[in-house]
């Protein structure tokens, strides 16, 4: 854990709430990590879990999944989705002893620049305590 | 009080009496059972349709070769059964048949279910080394008496769901004291009842719990937390996780024989998580290193994700496994907290949808609002 260890965190993104969130945070010119690298997906119900798997495996220091609070989803219910498939994966991870706080999923809206700038620092600043992923130290993965 | 069906025979010839009723007086055209195969006391799977080669049927052999519950979904995968059949699943066969019907994966129509309060399975390998003839007075006198016999699957020792759920027939097995001279079928359902009518034996009302069932209960609960206990230690973290899987081939045999698991195409059998090589790239950068085929634990995370929320320990998995990796104690350790936190016992009820398919609007209100 050295004071230049920059965690690479990967965020998916819903278009319609979150993204525009995102977007908002950067008109406004909000201050939003560096190493944050941000999928657009049309709907948090997409995110399927095995890409936060994937990412998580593959050496990630955090993955964000954001999308429209409960009940605003554009498409109706995809977020009620994601909801589930968050708390299912969440699950595995506690039993499993991987560090369930690298993953998490939020609720940003369009308008909620603000809020994106705040829980994207907010992350990235409690992964950076934690250091890297120690799952980049296993090569029989 | 329950109706039952008593005959005064072991439970094993009882069953088998029973289900020879049903053939011969046109109740059912087929029965999908365990049957002898040679005298080595070797079983697998068959579906009967003459007297003959049910004559052959062994429903309580301790084996479980394949998980019935699968096999009955593939037989009414394309369409329903057009005539009566019945067939004898084990508990957690039955569980795992009840989750597949959720999937839309078979038809429960025209399938007289007969499930045994069940006393384990032994390990593949007994049928290998023809071992298993010999185990089985040992493992009907354990059952009598409500206990572990030696040598059981893990999954069997620590089942603390070995009542059928939703079956029409129920057969004391595991926990009757007498099933060395009596056999009792216990009628839960009105087409159980139907099915059973003029067949020989003596109708009555008896209870299917007792003394011996209940200290079984107690047993394999024991086990169960002991099981679990040990393989939660097991697999804390990365290190753990990769040293417990790290003889693993990649050859999928524990989604191939899981009742669970049915896509057609699995994903992980799938090109879409390949990575070319210059998919490494950036992983080599980090590592220096990387095991190829890749994706260890992927397949085996990225399938719990998928199937554990409705696994029933039915210990098919470990037993095929060529390296023994302890699959099933991982599985049903990471599907019994799914379970918990969704308030889900799989193959508890049909009507009852699986906890991936389906969300309530107000529920787990904590997650996204940090």
């Amino acid at each position: 854990m050295t004071d230049d260890f920059e965690p690479r965190i990967i965020g998916f993104l819903c278009n319609w709430c979150s993204y525009t969130g995102a977007d908002l945070a950067g008109v406004s010119r909000e201050k939003i990590p560096t190493s944050f690298h941000v999928i657009r997906v049309m709907c948090s119900g997409r995110i399927d879990p095995l890409f936060v798997l994937r990412a998580y495996l593959k050496g990630a220091d955090g993955v964000m999944a954001m999308g429209c609070h409960p009940g605003d989803c554009h498409y109706l219910k995809g977020n009620y989705n994601a909801r589930r498939r968050f708390v299912m994966l969440e699950q595995i991870f506690k039993t499993l002893g991987l560090d369930s706080t690298r993953i998490g999923l939020w609720w940003v809206s369009a308008s909620e620049g603000k809020k994106y700038a705040r829980v994207t620092t907010e992350f990235s600043a409690e992964t950076k305590k934690k250091g890297p992923n120690p799952i980049q130290k296993e090569i029989f993965i | 009080m329950p109706k039952s069906l008593k005959t005064n025979t072991d439970v094993s010839q009882g069953v088998r009496d029973f289900l020879k009723h049903l053939l011969e007086s046109g109740k059912v055209k087929g029965v999908l059972a365990l049957k002898k195969m040679d005298g080595s006391g070797a079983a697998s799977y068959a579906f009967m349709t003459s007297a003959k080669e049910l004559a052959e049927a062994e429903p309580l052999a301790p084996l479980m070769p394949a998980n019935a519950g699968k096999i009955l979904s593939e037989l009414t995968l394309k369409e329903a059964f057009g005539e009566p059949v019945a067939a004898f699943l084990r508990p957690c066969e039955l569980r795992a048949f009840t989750e597949l019907l959720k999937r839309l994966q078979g038809s429960r129509e025209n399938v007289l279910l007969i499930s045994p309060t069940c006393g384990g399975v032994f390990p593949l390998k007994f049928l290998a080394d023809g071992s298993a003839k010999e185990k089985v007075p040992a493992y009907q006198q354990a059952a009598r008496k409500g206990k572990n016999a030696e040598g059981l699957r893990a999954a069997c020792r620590a089942c603390t769901d070995f009542i059928p759920c939703q079956a029409d027939i129920t057969v004391a097995f595991a926990g009757g004291a007498d099933s060395d001279s009596s056999c009792r079928l216990f009628l839960e359902t009105p087409r159980g009842e139907e099915f059973a009518r003029g067949a020989p034996g003596t109708f009555g009302e008896e209870k299917l719990e007792t003394r011996e069932l209940a200290g079984l209960r107690e047993e394999r609960a024991a086990q169960k937390a002991a099981l679990f206990q040990d393989i939660g230690k097991a697999i804390q973290g990365p290190s753990a996780l990769a040293r417990t899987f790290s003889a693993c081939l990649g050859c999928h045999g524990c989604s191939h024989v899981c009742p669970i698991c049915h896509c057609l195409l699995c994903v992980f059998d799938s090109k879409m998580h390949d990575s070319q090589p210059e998919g490494f790239d950036s992983e080599l950068e980090r590592k220096g290193g990387t095991r190829i085929p890749a994706g260890t634990l992927f397949f085996h995370i990225g399938r719990m994700t998928h199937m554990a929320v409705s696994c029933v320990q039915c210990g098919m998995c470990s037993d095929v496994c060529p390296v023994d990796i302890p699959v099933t104690e991982v599985f049903s350790l990471v599907g019994d907290s799914l379970q918990k936190v969704l308030e889900y016992v799989p193959g508890r009820d049909v009507e009852e949808p699986v906890p991936s398919g389906t969300y309530k609007e107000d529920e787990f209100a904590q997650v996204g609002e940090q």
